[in-house]
């Protein structure tokens, strides 16, 4: 490998050499950078551009000189609603099923996991015996691929599966759980859980142990009860990385697609549909291709992601400022 | 052994506290792993196995016996009732509810058994068909070269761009480093699933759609790479730098002799990550690459699941192999890739 890599960067080093001749060594900065802002710049920035000119545009043209301008009416028409309280009364009622179902999806997801995720933090920093095999078993399923994860609890929920057999065998009644909305729903937000909750534990368990060990040494020579030790003492102090936490499993809970996909596709109906599915849907995987439709509801989730991503980004600048 | 697991607390017994810890970890043993291990054994399991309901817990194969004028082998059953009740012989054919059996002592001898009266002789082994089948059948080392070039070359490309952007913003004082900084911050506002038609549009642009490299090139540079790379690179001492520059190195060997070496630790961690945000990719994929001969295993696996029927005998087989690479990295670089996520995602 290295053998490969040298003579590689003794060719790179000639023109490179060249270049810092021209521009001298501090402006050369810009010619290591420029690969990488390359890369941002037509990948990440660009879009961006031709995301708001496609949701500003209508028609099912892929060229954007051949699609008329329609103004706002792409986000008008995704936003008229008698109430959005209920999505049978929106103009494009598919979208709001999916806004709702995201909505439910990240309380439900986000509580249920971080709940979950600081319940095992707290046990795994307790004194226990083959404390980072326990460790390593909650993380594992976070390195397991959304496609796989799905399959997985497919396998086990399918109308014959593990799950129903073993229910019979206890006498209660069997479920197609896959074919029941509610059920179906369930299973999406608690195989989400599954599949992420070791990358939380992982977090709140490096905070848990980054509190000085002092503190709780004075509690205990004060002689308070556990409860009070936590409520006072870890709960406070735990706090900074428990807000990042859950920051952060909310910019994660709005960008939910693969592992609910590839599990239900988003059926029964359309029960576990979620907004980025519904993108997907109406952008790429339905004809006609929508792309206004898709961009401007993508402008919407996007809008909500940035906001959430600045409160993350001030949270942890507070936090590493003291 | 007792004194080995009651050392928790000192000299102290148990507490209830750690037997509920014990418990509670032993159920999250059985709820991680149980899945995955039910997977696995479900894998092994022959095509009619796997409509045995209630499921087995184990994979069972039924005997076959290869006799003297039959050309395939004939499945084994016991005879539990009628003129040949206790002894196992071996079926020719079955027509509707009657079997036609012969005794394997005797194998021209046909005797007709009613298949209530007959149960299949099996014995615990794993069965490797549904492997061979994905081999043979489906385009499998296919999918498989897919996805790893794909997680290799944007692996390298990722680790070359970031680390060269890295090193230009931890060690040149330059105009216009902070605009550059804010960029890379900006750029984590913008993830992949916002901008899902302008990228497919633009990618289709430069002809990239439908092309390995369509998945590799959009993703290539990260800003939480250049972070964490940039992060690493401050803790070098610049004295190092000066001192090559003395001996008349140029800036490109200063940067992949000396800050690449250097930073090796963090380039790691920036290796497992990419590894395995590619190798898991989904939805980028799914909207970049249309023709099967291109499938990701990930879109392999995903194509295979039908709205009603699943082949779930391939199916199987084809998650094992997925995971397997996954499986095996974690296991040789569990501390690595531990710290690398807690620190790029606590960030």
């Amino acid at each position: 490998m290295l053998k490969l890599i040298t003579p590689l960067m003794q060719i790179v080093d000639v023109p490179m050499r060249a270049l810092q001749r021209l521009l001298g060594p501090r402006r050369l900065a810009w010619a290591f950078l420029a690969p990488n802002l390359i890369l941002f710049g037509l990948f990440a920035f660009l879009p961006v551009l031709v995301n708001i000119a496609y949701a500003l545009t209508g028609s099912d043209q892929i060229l954007l000189r051949d699609r008329p301008f329609v103004g706002v009416r792409n986000f008008t028409d995704l936003s008229q609603c008698a109430s959005y309280l209920d999505a049978n009364s929106c103009k494009i009622d598919v979208f709001w099923r999916a806004v709702h179902n995201t909505a439910w999806f990240i309380v439900l997801q986000v509580g249920f996991m971080v709940g979950f995720s600081l319940l095992t933090a707290l046990i795994l920093n307790r004194k226990i015996v083959a404390r980072g095999f326990f460790r390593a078993v909650f993380f594992f399923p976070v390195l397991l691929s959304p496609v796989v994860v799905a399959l997985i609890w497919k396998w086990i929920l399918q109308d014959q599966g593990a799950l129903n057999a073993v229910l019979e065998h206890f006498g209660y009644p069997t479920v197609n759980w896959l074919l029941n909305p509610s059920w179906a729903f369930g299973w999406a937000v608690f195989l989400s859980c599954w599949a992420h909750m070791g990358f939380y534990t992982l977090i709140l368990l490096a905070g848990l142990q980054a509190i000085p060990r002092d503190v709780y040494e004075a509690a205990q020579m004060d002689a308070a009860s556990p409860w009070r030790v936590f409520h006072r003492i870890t709960l406070p102090l735990l706090m900074p990385t428990m807000v990042v936490v859950l920051v952060l499993a909310l910019i994660k809970g709005v960008q939910t697609f693969d592992e609910v996909y590839a599990f239900t596709g988003g059926g029964p109906g359309s029960a576990t549909t979620l907004v980025i599915q519904y993108i997907y849907q109406t952008g790429f995987a339905g004809a006609p291709r929508l792309f206004g439709l898709a961009s401007a509801a993508s402008i919407m989730v996007a809008l909500v992601l940035v906001v959430l991503t600045a409160v993350q980004l001030w949270i942890t600048r507070r936090n590493a400022n003291g | 052994m007792a004194n080995f697991i009651t050392r928790t607390r000192g000299r102290q017994r148990l507490h209830w506290t750690d037997w509920a810890s014990y418990a509670y970890l032993g159920f999250g043993v059985l709820l991680m792993f149980g899945p995955v291990l039910w997977l696995v054994l479900s894998s092994f399991k022959t095509e009619t196995e796997l409509q045995h309901y209630p499921p087995r817990l184990l994979p069972y194969v039924q005997q076959t016996v290869t006799l003297p004028g039959y050309d395939d082998p004939l499945l084994v059953f016991h005879v539990t009732q009628g003129p040949l009740a206790g002894q196992d012989v071996a079926q020719v054919r079955r027509i509707g509810l009657v079997s036609q059996m012969v005794r394997p002592d005797d194998p021209t001898t046909i005797v007709k058994v009613p298949i209530a009266d007959r149960e299949p002789v099996e014995h615990v082994a794993l069965a490797t068909s549904n492997y061979q089948k994905l081999f043979q059948r489906f385009n499998f080392l296919r999918f498989l070269w897919n996805s790893t070039f794909i997680t290799v070359v944007a692996t390298a490309i990722t680790l070359l761009v970031n680390s060269m952007a890295a090193f230009a913003l931890s060690k040149y004082e330059f105009r216009g480093r902070g605009t550059v900084m804010a960029m890379v911050i900006g750029t984590l506002m913008i993830p992949q699933t916002v901008v899902l038609v302008p990228l497919f549009l633009i990618t289709r642009d430069f002809g990239l759609i439908n092309t390995l490299w369509g998945v590799i090139i959009p993703g290539a540079a990260t800003p939480t790479g250049v972070f964490l790379l940039r992060q690493y690179m401050l803790t070098i001492p610049d004295e190092i730098l000066d001192a090559a520059r003395m001996d008349n190195a140029s800036e490109w060997k200063i940067y992949w002799r000396i800050i690449l070496p250097l930073s090796a630790p963090a380039i790691a961690v920036l290796a497992i990550l990419s590894i395995m945000w590619r190798w898991n990719d989904f939805l980028w994929p799914l909207i970049a690459l249309s023709q099967t001969e291109n499938f990701t295993l990930q879109l392999a696996l995903n194509s295979f699941r039908g709205e009603f029927t699943t082949d779930w005998a391939s199916l199987l087989a084809m998650t094992v192999l997925t995971l397997v690479p996954v499986v095996a990295v974690f296991a040789f670089l569990q501390k690595y890739i531990a710290t690398g996520i807690a620190s790029t995602g606590g960030k």
